[in-house]
């Protein structure tokens, strides 16, 4: 092993938009910053590539933002998705400090565009980074080198330096070998787990094998794992995460936001046995969008079908692969691999449960069921217009919470109760603070906005001292 | 369904950028392609020459290669658009010029200028090599209805065969019904075009070598266009003087038709050059095969015209004012030549397209 590659005030671990936070909000505190980044330039980053949005509170309407959205109103959202799962104080501190942080990513580099014309209905809730998540690493990775922040990519943690709540240094592999790097405070923004497929099948058993990542390959949760083998305190459990139900022929891993499909509200979803399993109209896209990928990963070999007919084929997003077609339901089921007569059966009784009504694909409508088990509540319309359509989906799964404990300073704590030194900790490896289960869009750029800022300011302090 | 494997590259990109839509707002490309689900070759070469390859959407792009899907707009767009300029020439059988276009200028050149130095030759031999100076000058060396009936015609061929050309694409991008002289619409695709609005990356600047935009290729490209339209407007005027007023050339250097020329060719000089150096600086994955040689060639003939037509202004008063004439009449006429086969119908179509999605916008509203 080669002697100390570099000796710096603050090492940060991850170069996601937390990390980057992190890194420009130490380096502006006075430190000297080094970020490692276990992916190659192109792909580095983490999940951050691969998102659009972050939700921040804002008490009027702004250029990029159609109305007000309180920080009351953003934390009973919160409260709603986490069914209670948040630690209040963490969760009300990010909240408050979302506000700001709308600002505070602009004078970064980052650019917001100006609000949708409604394809996702966020535009009072959200702001959207121009370009998506990758322009908005782009500018930020820009302003940390123009302020002297160094980046290595291609540059992995294999061990970190720990006595006790205290750590030295890290390990790094590099291409050339294997260095180590001396840092006085430590940033972890390392991600999760949810690219490491023998992580999730400890927590969700063989099951996992058909999940799809949709993000970064490279979130195998080492640092993670190395933490709480160190003794750091953990929160929540491994298989709380945000997984939502994708096109099954997405790839493993790293196919992003266009695998997604928005038409579960249009029709029905049945599981392989041609069994309806859960209200497809429960709440309007994208509220209950987030339920479905552990909906399907509980049916039988983790795979789901939607099923509509002509009539809805336009009312959604374009999809990344066409539907599978077929002229009648018997013929679709043949395509799908599902037995036709139990197909035939489940449309023909849920085309006998449709109470008419008033279609309205803008709000929550009278098209429901009646004595269907489970009922179709909204947009219940018969599927009677041939060509028939089916899109397979798989559990495809965004990010885990299971992460380490932190309090208000982003300071990890102890298992033992205390107070780690000078380890601090953003974005999706502590996420679990404030998102114990559920999800609602643009919470996890919040969190890692939020908290990279916080944990930097707070390690370059501590590293002054 | 489309005819040429850029096409489907094209068509499969737009697919995959429809059910991203990350980049909705960096130009007009995104939105354009939003209010469609399948894409016509029509479609495709209509969003083609709406691209301004400032290469924003490929640096912004989750899915640029290395990544599987393999997502290149700026290229697969450059190769479409460059196909359409032959797809859509008038006449068809002139298309194969655009695939030899470096040639083609070189040889249209080299004729052009040989053709001016012998007429020169025969026209006003004796004075070839002396100084000739004072009015009219440059119609002793060659008759000026030669030099107009000799332009005249090779600039009436040139907007016949650009008016079909631009007709033809016209009627495959879209609603052929609707004309593309309503004046709102126009209107904002002039400030459109005048402003390279969409060059900008989405406000930043254009991606060149790296993930680090600026704006050096609008500001070239302004110095290009806006030179070459004050060379235009020189020429017009002297066009004026000429058969209203009766005003020969060559003009005192303080007149209007030098002044314009004069400040049109400094741009037509130093903004060329900025686009050939941007273009060798430009990171290969945003440049496509298709188009090469098309637009150097076609960038090089301004810059020569500049440089010929100002050294023609420094030196008219010196024996090289002969050769320096035919030379810089050749070029223009070579140039003139060309340009319905050319980089020059990329502003051509690049601006119908612009005026197209104003109309799409406006209908959208």
């Amino acid at each position: 092993m080669d002697a100390t590659l570099a000796r710096v005030d603050v090492v940060v671990i991850g170069g996601g938009n937390a990390g980057l936070c992190a890194a420009i909000s130490a380096r502006r505190s006075g430190a000297s910053v080094l970020v490692v980044e276990a992916a190659p330039k192109f792909y580095r980053g983490g999940n951050t590539r691969h998102t659009r949005n972050m939700r921040c509170a804002h008490d009027s309407a702004t250029k990029i933002l159609s109305g007000p959205y309180t920080q009351d109103e953003f934390f009973e959202d919160l409260l709603r998705v986490t069914q209670g799962q948040t630690d209040e104080v963490l969760a009300r501190l990010m909240i408050r400090e979302s506000q700001d942080m709308l600002g505070w990513i602009v004078e970064q580099g980052v650019r917001w565009q100006p609000s949708l014309g409604g394809t996702l209905s966020l535009g009072r809730t959200n702001s959207f980074f121009l370009g998506g998540g990758r322009a908005m690493l782009n500018a930020l990775y820009l302003t940390a080198e123009r302020l002297g922040v160094e980046v290595l990519y291609d540059t992995e943690v294999v061990e970190m330096e720990m006595e006790g709540g205290r750590c030295s240094g890290v390990l790094v592999r590099r291409p050339d070998g294997m260095h180590r790097i001396s840092a006085k405070a430590v940033v972890a923004a390392a991600g999760g787990f949810e690219a490491n497929i023998d992580w999730l099948k400890e927590a969700w058993g063989p099951s996992a094998g058909n999940f799809l990542i949709r993000g970064t390959p490279y979130n195998r949760g080492t640092v993670l794992k190395m933490l709480m083998d160190k003794g750091v305190e953990t929160i929540r459990d491994p298989t709380q995460c945000h997984a939502v139900a994708i096109d099954a022929r997405a790839p493993k891993f790293d196919g992003g936001i266009i695998t997604r499909l928005d038409c579960v509200v249009f029709g029905i979803v049945v599981n392989n046995r041609a069994e309806r399993f859960y209200d497809e109209g429960e709440d309007i896209w994208p509220k209950r969008y987030a339920i479905w990928g552990r909906l399907v990963a509980q049916q039988p070999d983790q795979i789901a079908y939607i099923l509509f007919d002509a009539s809805s084929l336009e009312l959604f997003m374009p999809s990344l692969y066409p539907p599978i077609a077929a002229p009648t339901i018997a013929e679709l089921a043949g395509k799908l691999g599902l037995d036709a007569e139990a197909l035939t059966r489940t449309v023909e009784g849920f085309n006998a449960a449709v109470r008419p009504g008033t279609f309205d694909d803008k709000t929550l409508d009278d098209c429901r069921t009646e004595g269907l088990t489970p009922p179709k509540s909204h947009w219940a319309r018969k599927l009677q217009t041939a060509p028939y359509y089916a899109y397979p989906v798989r559990p495809g799964i965004t990010f885990t919470y299971l992460g380490v404990r932190v309090g208000a300073d982003a300071r990890m704590r102890m298992a033992d109760g205390t107070g780690a030194d000078n380890l601090f900790a953003a974005g999706e490896i502590m996420a679990g603070n404030v998102l114990g289960r559920g999800y609602a869009a643009g919470i996890g750029m919040t969190i890692g906005s939020v908290f990279g800022r916080i944990a930097g300011r707070e390690a370059a302090d501590h590293a002054r001292h | 369904m489309h005819a040429t494997d850029a096409l489907k590259e094209a068509d499969r990109l737009m697919t995959v950028c429809n059910s991203c839509r990350y980049c909705e707002g960096l130009c007009a490309v995104f939105p354009a392609m939003e209010m469609r689900r399948a894409f016509t070759s029509g479609d495709l070469n209509y969003l083609a020459n709406l691209c301004h390859a400032c290469g924003g959407c490929y640096t912004d792009c989750q899915f640029s290669p290395p990544h599987e899907f393999n997502v290149n707009v700026p290229r697969t767009l450059a190769t479409v658009r460059a196909q359409s300029y032959a797809h859509y020439a008038w006449p068809g059988a002139l298309a194969v010029l655009f695939r030899r276009n470096g040639l083609f200028v070189a040889l249209a050149t080299a004729a052009s200028v040989a053709l001016f130095i012998f007429a020169f030759m025969g026209a006003g031999g004796a004075h070839f090599g002396e100084a000739v100076q004072g009015t009219g000058a440059f119609y002793r060396i060659m008759p000026h209805e030669l030099i107009a009936w000799l332009f005249g015609g090779v600039f009436t061929f040139g907007l016949v065969a650009l008016a079909l050309s631009l007709r033809h694409f016209w009627r495959d991008i879209g609603d052929a019904a609707e004309s593309p002289l309503a004046p709102r619409p126009l209107w904002q695709a002039i400030k459109d075009a005048g402003s390279l609005r969409y060059l900008d990356g989405g406000g930043v600047g254009c991606y060149n070598k790296d993930e680090k935009p600026d704006d050096n290729r609008r500001f070239y490209h302004h110095l290009t266009f806006y030179g070459f339209m004050l060379c235009f407007a020189a020429t017009s005027v002297g066009a004026l003087y000429h058969f209203l007023f009766e005003w020969e050339a060559p003009y005192p250097w303080w007149d209007l038709p030098v002044v314009l020329g004069t400040l049109g060719g400094l741009g037509l000089v130093v903004g060329p050059i900025g686009l050939l150096r941007a273009k060798r600086q430009r990171d290969p994955a945003l440049l496509s095969e298709a188009g090469a040689g098309m637009d150097k060639a076609f960038t090089v003939m301004l810059l020569l015209t500049a440089v010929s037509g100002l050294l023609l202004l420094v030196l008219r008063a010196t024996p090289a004012m002969n050769a320096l004439l035919a030379i810089h009449l050749g070029i223009v006429f070579a140039l003139f030549l060309s340009l319905p086969y050319g980089w020059f119908v990329h502003g051509l179509y690049r601006f119908a397209a612009l005026v197209r999605y104003a109309q799409e916008r406006a209908r959208d509203a």
